[in-house]
């Protein structure tokens, strides 16, 4: 049996007796599932299942596997799964080079040649010793791509990570996003609650609890 | 903006006195201590005084040893434990210690770690074979260890509390988050991903931290060596000697103590930068250190255990010995208990108390009148937030032992000494921490409610006497509490500026505490502690009283 990619199984996350998350999907390198709901319909629960820092107070249940791999119960940093928020969460103390470098992993040579191919796939060539904060938004949330990237993710989640681009940039920012996940055959998680980037992914859409929308 | 009723004028000039508090008697104090030392004869005479290098050393080593430490153990607390149940646990046994003043804490330190303390009670003679105290130096030993770990103990609930309050400006949860997904361990995200944004916040406390650890004399008079003792307690002996041939002496000491703080704050700002460049190096490098969670974490528990339970202890002997009976070495616990001491200080115990009580409520009504008038202005005239960040900090920067005595000679030149005097510069010290305190609340209250108010009608004295300051309510007695809490603790404005005539409860005690009565120093040191906790919890019980029936003000 095929075992690439992210593969949820009963994934249930409970908080008392109420179920927020309920979802069963697989996720095939390069495809992307939409979770879809408003505010407070268990997004953000779903992404701290899937990450690893679900709050003690909520019980979860179910499995998930990476390639084959169960890191249910890893902690974070083991499982290898990356992720973007709704701002690029660049860290304001390092150069746009400097917050590359800090995802690359330690043992990897040529360093400054690595950060500057990544800077030039995301169009942005010669911004290594620029400052985060003198970046556009749409700059910014392609560094903190490629910074997410250079990590060697299994799979990537994307946590609204458009919502705060104005409309022309989005377009071209989510297309960017997504070509790059398809191009590496990562699986990719997007949630959000605007139906243009669910339409746009091109795959199928459901709600936290496993129910399409 | 409408102005208020009845005054309009009087909120405009808050601002202006409340810089004039904090400023004017660090400056003329400054001016009023350098002038005498620069008297000829003054500075050759502080030099030939054969002690100088040997106190001025242990003023600085005491001092850097200690903040550094302090930072350190703040940090590994915060990168090791943050956002487990122990760390929200500890957080609620620190903040009540922080109310506790300099001067029971050490006093309560010393009662552990003396050689007849209660650690070597504990110990035996089951464990050391001691039946009589040892003849160890452990309590005001010559390297001043004994006060470096005072400072320490003191200083690492402060620098917390400090810093957690800039915890969520440095957004720790989600960098954290974002770097353990990158592969990185816990404590390794925390230093390479929050602190240097943290740090930012943390810098000034530190700064008062370095400044005060140099120049402390309480603390140093209960804790530290003694022939030579540190720089500012020699100063502070020849300030209070009543031959006044000592003044020029004291004056020039005050002056080099002033030229070590600097020095040593522009080295540590120094050494800062370097840090700074070590943690972005590092952090470029790509280093996950996953393992170092499991060293971090349980190293973390274990110096916050120690800290808690050093203070802790201490400040539980003290209340031990002020009831205890016949208590001889080595026996862990007194044979009986007893109200004799109590008893028998009674009248001085009583008189002690008051004077306190009065000069702390005083100086609390002043600062919290200060603090909310500026506040209140900074809204209804929309001035700039933040510009008197670097002024609040003057007085916590500027050693005491620098513009006290100079401030002293004024006082004494203008006939100004006394209550007032002492009244003012007990201000000057708790108005930073009071405003501090209140003014992120004041800061944050919702901006839709005043214009509906006067929408509705109400003036602005209106809003502000009946929606601002009772929604406030919390916010505004701790920040009281907390003024209350800084007074009770001053010992070196009193004794210098008070002219040695007042007596509160933290002079009596550090006078006391080279007599060696353990049980009077129990009780001065028992109740000066009572007094800002019991402020603390009153300000935590009137609002819960107040707003029993509302859901919306809970914690």
């Amino acid at each position: 049996m095929n075992t690439a990619g992210l593969d949820l199984s009963e994934l249930t996350v409970r908080k008392a007796d109420t179920a927020l998350v309920r979802l069963t999907a697989r996720i095939a390198p390069g495809e992307v599932l939409t979770i879809m709901g408003p505010s407070g319909s268990g997004k953000s629960t779903l992404l701290a299942a899937l990450t690893g820092t679900l709050d003690p107070a909520f019980t979860l249940s179910g499995s998930i596997r990476l390639n084959g791999r169960d890191v249910t119960h890893l902690p974070t940093r083991e499982r290898r799964i990356g992720i973007l928020f709704q701002d690029a969460l660049l860290f304001p103390h390092l150069s746009v080079g400097g917050n590359l470098a800090f995802a690359l992993p330690a043992r990897t040579p040529d360093r400054a040649a690595r950060i500057d191919r990544a800077l030039a796939e995301a169009g942005l060539p010669g911004f290594a010793s620029r400052d985060p904060a003198t970046l556009s938004g749409g700059e910014r949330a392609r560094v903190a791509l490629m910074r997410t990237l250079l990590a060697e993710p299994l799979a990537l989640l994307l946590d609204e990570p458009f919502s705060r681009l104005d409309a022309s940039l989005r377009a071209q920012i989510r297309g960017f996003v997504l070509d790059t996940a398809r191009a590496r055959g990562l699986p990719v998680m997007l949630v959000t609650h605007d139906a243009e980037d669910a339409r746009a992914t091109g795959g199928s859409v459901v709600s936290p609890m496993g129910d399409p929308v | 903006m409408t102005r208020g009723t009845g005054r309009p004028g009087l909120l405009r000039l808050v601002p202006g006195l409340t810089i004039a508090a904090l400023a004017v008697p660090v400056v003329a104090g400054l001016w009023g201590t350098i002038a005498p030392a620069l008297m000829p004869g003054a500075i050759a005479q502080l030099l030939a005084w054969p002690g100088l290098f040997q106190a001025a050393r242990l003023s600085v080593v005491t001092g850097v040893l200690s903040t550094a430490a302090a930072l350190a153990i703040t940090v590994l607390i915060l990168a090791g434990l943050r956002g487990t149940r122990a760390f929200s646990a500890l957080v609620r046994g620190l903040s009540p210690l922080l109310s506790v003043p300099h001067a029971a804490a050490a006093l309560g330190l010393a009662f552990l770690i003396a050689p007849s303390g209660w650690i070597a009670r504990a110990l035996s003679p089951w464990a050391t074979g001691w039946t009589a105290p040892p003849d160890l130096l452990t309590l005001n030993d010559p390297a001043g260890l004994a006060l470096t770990f005072g400072l320490i103990a003191k200083e690492v609930p402060f620098l917390l509390l400090m810093a957690l309050a800039g915890l969520p400006q440095a957004d720790a949860s989600r960098r954290i988050m974002l770097a353990e997904t990158l592969g990185y361990g816990r404590s390794m995200a925390f230093v390479l991903t929050v602190l240097p944004t943290l740090y930012r916040q943390l810098r000034l406390p530190v700064y008062a931290v370095l400044a005060y650890a140099m120049t402390t004399v309480d603390m140093a008079q209960i804790l530290g060596p003694t022939r030579p003792a540190t720089l500012s307690v020699q100063i502070t002996l020849w300030m209070t000697d009543a031959d006044l041939r000592d003044r020029p002496l004291a004056a020039a000491g005050a002056l080099l103590q002033l030229g070590l703080v600097i020095s040593a704050l522009t080295l540590w700002r120094l050494a800062e930068i370097a840090a700074r460049r070590v943690v972005c190096r590092l952090a470029e490098g790509g280093h996950r250190a996953a393992g170092m969670d499991r060293m971090a974490t349980p190293l973390a528990a274990l110096t916050a255990l120690a800290t808690t339970l050093a203070l802790a202890a201490g400040l539980a002997g003290l209340a031990l010995w002020s009831v205890a009976g016949l208590w001889q070495f080595p026996d862990a616990i007194p044979s009986g208990l007893s109200l004799k001491t109590w008893a028998q200080s009674a009248s001085g115990l009583w008189g002690a108390f008051w004077a306190t009580t009065v000069l702390a409520m005083a100086t609390a009504a002043l600062a919290m009148a200060l603090t909310l008038g500026c506040l209140e202005a900074e809204h209804r005239y929309a001035l700039p937030e933040g510009r008197t960040r670097l002024i609040l900090w003057l007085p916590l920067l500027v050693p005491q032992i620098s513009f006290l005595p100079g401030l002293h000679s004024l006082a004494l030149a203008t006939g100004t000494g006394g209550w007032t005097a002492t009244l003012i510069a007990h201000l000057t010290f708790a108005l930073p921490y009071a405003f501090l305190s209140l003014a992120p609340a004041y800061r944050a209250f919702d901006p839709r409610i005043a214009p509906l108010a006067a929408s509705l009608g109400a003036t602005p004295d209106r809003v502000f006497w009946t929606l601002r300051m009772p929604m406030l309510v919390r916010p505004v007695i701790t920040a009281a509490a907390l003024a209350f809490a800084v007074s009770v603790g001053q010992y070196l404005p009193t004794l210098l500026i008070g002219g040695g005539r007042i007596e509160t409860l933290t002079t009596e005690a550090v006078a006391l505490s080279s007599g060696g009565n353990r049980r009077v120093i129990g009780a001065y040191a028992l109740l000066q502690m009572a007094l800002p906790m019991l402020a603390f919890a009153l300000a935590t019980a009137v609002p819960a009283l107040l707003f029993r029936n509302r859901k919306g003000m809970a914690i």
